[in-house]
């Protein structure tokens, strides 16, 4: 072999490990931006999980309380006045301090902190003219402190908290009256503009709503479609279009869909804004040809043999689909339901267009009250400025990817439970 | 008041279908049934349903335009403008509900009278049509069951035009988009040139909002350009394309071609987890992480860089549509006749010999077909742009600066409360429409690709 062919062999042989390698690059770097991603939700969402407390003591004083009666009832605690009896509890961590710059000792925990106080004196009525500890629930800005987001050197004019305010909370940390527990109101709170208290209920509620609306319009019409298209249409002209069309508008941008509820279901039929059932029937439109495409497929999965055999007995056509053909089809049709709906579950922009994004600060009990959803939801959070709701948006990403994961595990489970494998 | 009407047909039909199975059992006895017992029920069912739904139906779309004419008859005389009805109307309903709260004119209280009247009138009317329905139905139905006439025929019959109907649900739908796009869209051209919107190169517009309430029409000819709208979608597009089809093709061959089972087992569902993750998540994470990433280097490297960049929102949709190109090109791949592979060997070529010469050309089509399709999800992305891509509508090629796309501006008009009449909330339907035709567009021709790809080799 003359040199010429050895150097013309190699250079191929290296042009073949070289194209091989740039395959396990591209997957590598598909891999390695999933990781990333992942990393990043995690390693800023998981602290969302844990709420700040500040403990401090409160002296439920019957004169500042303004309660007159010996034995007060419970309407009486109800309409007590809690002003006082709340702020002494804070002002009480530094009694030295003059009185205007109590300000500062009282942006350090929730500006429902009144409220926290009143709640813990109507569940216990004995506490009353007693001193008790009690937690409130730290500020936005002391909780990002204390879970280590917060750059604590960097001058104090560019910081949110103060240095008397960052001393206070060392002398609290030293003293263990800052608690770390749980955060159980992240998912039993609704909506708020401050980060501490805002909770993922209502969107939360929302998505469920809008997902049941969603399955209750498609699943039904599209398994229909899915039966005369596969089992009934007679080949013709007309029977072609419907089938280009849903194709179409399986690849239809879902902004448009948005266009589409905002124009007549908002415009012409009139149903209420923002309300998980205008959000369910525009994503229904938008499921609607991914489960038509599900059902199709697995009705043609069944093998003509069953057909054949239920016709043989003597069924009519109709029978034979009922009772044969759709039963034995259900599993794939089913999964294919669940893959759609975890799909309409993501989808953001046509729920902005028909008004989800609305601030809601109540829990939406059914699907005609204004309610936001949990991709709406990471959105709003993620305009706001504010820092703690960085934590509150990465914490409801994860919520909402497990939601999805859930959902494909639901799907892989009914197709691998449920699916007979003809052979 | 409806909804007793509905449970009561609905009732009515499920006690028919009892009654019908009865009847059936009770003809058995006599003479031959013509069908299963069930299929009388069903029968009688829906003769009892269907006929008298259909009417309630009609009748609640059609009562409230009814009932407006006859009450704005009385003001044809005023030359009031049709806004002006349509306020005097708002007006009269809210008196009869009593929940009105302004003046209360003798006028307004007579048509508010005359409501209350006509919809009580209204609704005895319904009642009383819709029971004399349901009697003339089901005694019609319940003679042919009487007589033992066949019952399977008609209701497999009226099954199947059920599943028609379904079936027509999808054209409904596409209908209704072309419609509600057009409707708006048609009005917004009659305040815009439709050259002026498709020609000119500003786009803002927050502009039109000035003067007294009514929009200046000199204002209005440069605010609704969408050529830098079009630019900006079809740039970011093509940054996301640059990411995801090398990525995208390179992954699929390797996984078509060269991976083991174990590999292509787990690698290929991994990647693909990277097209069910919400569109908003990617939004985030090019908003807070991407952005100001490239703004680093950038600044490193001592660029101008903004920090809502072209490049942070392309590229991370290229990221997102990095699966559709691999899966969609891996199975056009596999489905390569292993002869063609076999062939290219014996003639003693390389592997990437093989693929680049013989399997690329001949899955060419199809790859092709899955990139448009990809495009086409790119152009109609919204909530990545939305968020990390700014929203002025900028006219250059310069990825570190940030652009708008279509999407994006929808979404920004929309957001909020809009009021319907005003041209810049038509201006999203205008541009929901030109995003509907090149989406349109874009998939017939990669399906139609696809499609005949894949009886070339069946």
């Amino acid at each position: 072999m003359n040199n010429f062919k050895k150097n013309f062999l190699k250079k191929r042989y290296n042009a073949e490990r070289r194209f091989q390698w740039y395959g396990k690059i591209a997957i590598g770097l598909a891999l390695t931006f999933l990781a990333v991603f992942m990393f990043q939700i995690f390693s800023k969402g998981y602290s969302a999980f844990q709420k700040t407390w500040i403990v401090t003591e409160v002296h439920y004083d019957k004169e500042l309380l303004l309660i007159d009666a010996e034995s007060p009832s419970k309407d009486d605690l109800e309409n007590a006045d809690y002003y006082d009896v709340a702020y002494k509890a804070m002002t009480s961590l530094d009694p030295g301090l003059p009185e205007e710059e109590d300000r500062q000792l009282i942006q350090m925990v929730s500006y429902k902190y009144e409220t926290e106080v009143k709640d813990l004196l109507l569940k216990n009525p004995d506490f009353l003219g007693k001193i008790v500890p009690i937690k409130l629930t730290a500020s936005d800005d002391i909780d990002q402190v204390h879970k280590g987001n917060y750059p604590r050197d960097i001058p104090e004019k560019n910081r949110r908290v103060n240095d008397y305010q960052l001393q206070i909370y060392d002398m609290l940390n030293e003293r263990g009256d800052i608690l770390s527990e749980f955060n159980i109101s992240f998912f039993t709170n609704p909506d708020s503009r401050e980060a501490e208290l805002a909770g993922i209920a209502s969107s939360f509620m929302g998505t469920v709503f809008s997902i049941l609306v969603c399955l209750a319009f498609s699943f039904p019409v599209a398994v229909l479609a899915a039966i005369y298209l596969e089992e009934f249409a007679p080949k013709n002209k007309f029977t072609d279009f419907i089938e280009v069309n849903i194709n179409n508008l399986a690849a239809v941008p879902s902004i448009v869909f948005g266009l589409l509820g905002l124009g007549i279901l908002l415009a012409v039929f009139n149903l209420p804004r923002s309300t998980p059932l205008v959000g369910g029937i525009t994503l229904s439109l938008m499921t609607l040809p991914t489960i038509i495409i599900a059902a199709r497929a697995s009705l043609k999965a069944v093998p003509p043999s069953i057909r054949e055999a239920a016709l043989a007995m003597g069924a009519s056509n109709m029978q034979t689909t009922m009772h044969h053909t759709v039963p034995l089809s259900m599993p794939g049709t089913l999964s294919g339901t669940i893959i759609g709906l975890a799909q309409a579950l993501g989808e953001t922009a046509p729920l902005i267009l028909i008004g989800m994004v609305a601030f809601v600060n109540t829990i939406p009990g059914t699907p005609v009250d204004p309610a936001a959803s949990l991709p709406v939801q990471i959105y709003i959070w993620s305009e706001s400025a504010e820092r703690g709701f960085v934590e509150k948006v990465s914490a409801c990403i994860m919520v909402l990817l497990a939601f999805l994961i859930l959902m494909n595990l639901a799907a892989q489970i009914v197709r691998h439970k449920f699916e007979k494998k003809w052979s | 008041m409806n909804l007793i009407l509905v449970t009561f047909i609905i009732l009515l039909a499920f006690t028919s279908y009892y009654f019908g199975r009865k009847k059936a059992l009770v003809i058995q006895s006599s003479q031959r049934l013509t069908a299963l017992p069930k299929f009388y029920g069903y029968y009688l069912a829906a003769w009892c349903a269907v006929p008298a739904l259909i009417i309630f139906v009609l009748w609640s779309v059609f009562e409230p335009s009814i009932v407006k004419t006859f009450i704005l008859q009385d003001y044809t005389d005023q030359n009031l403008t049709k806004n002006e009805l349509q306020l005097i109307y708002t007006k009269v309903k809210a008196l009869a509900a009593g929940t009105y709260t302004g003046n209360i004119t003798n006028f307004l209280d007579e048509s508010a009278n005359k409501y209350i009247q006509l919809k009580g009138i209204a609704n005895s009317a319904k009642v009383a049509i819709i029971l004399a329905i349901l009697i003339f139905s089901l005694s019609f139905a319940y003679r042919s069951v009487q007589k033992n006439d066949r019952m399977r025929e008609p209701v497999e019959i009226f099954l199947k035009w059920v599943l028609f109907v379904a079936s027509l649900g999808a054209v409904l739908v596409t209908i209704g988009i072309i419609f509600s796009l057009l409707f708006e869209a048609i009005r917004f051209f009659q305040a815009v040139k439709i050259f002026d919107f498709i020609f000119g190169t500003h786009w803002y517009p927050a502009k039109t909002f000035v003067r007294d309430g009514q929009p200046d029409p000199e204002l209005m000819k440069d605010a609704f350009g969408a050529v830098p709208l079009f630019a900006g979608t079809f740039f970011i597009a093509f940054i996301a394309m640059c990411v995801a089809i090398p990525i995208g093709l390179l992954s699929g061959i390797y996984l078509s071609e060269y991976a083991g089972r174990g590999v292509r087992k787990y690698a290929k569902p991994i990647i693909e987890i990277l097209a069910g993750i919400p569109t908003v998540v990617y939004g985030f994470f090019a908003a807070l992480t991407v952005g100001p990433f490239v703004k680093e280097i950038g600044n490193a490297m001592g660029l101008e860089v903004s920090s809502e960049s072209a490049l942070a929102a392309g590229a991370v949709m290229g990221v997102m549509i990095i699966p559709f190109i691999s899966s969609l090109s891996d199975d056009v791949i596999t489905a390569v006749p292993q002869n063609l592979r076999d062939g290219s060997y014996a003639m003693g070529a390389t592997k990437s010999e093989t693929v680049k010469k013989v399997i690329f050309p001949a899955a060419l089509p199809g790859i092709v077909g899955s990139i448009l399709l990809a495009v086409s999800r790119a152009v109609g992305e919204t909530m990545i742009v939305v968020m990390a891509s700014g929203l002025a509508a900028n006219l250059t090629m310069n990825p570190l600066e940030s652009t708008s796309t279509i999407t994006a501006q929808i979404v920004v008009i929309l957001i909020g409360d809009q009021q319907f009449g005003d041209p810049k909330t038509q201006s999203a339907f205008a541009l929901g429409i030109s995003l509907f035709i090149v989406t349109l567009f874009l998939n017939v021709i990669a399906l139609s690709v696809v499609k005949k790809y894949r009886e070339k080799y069946e």
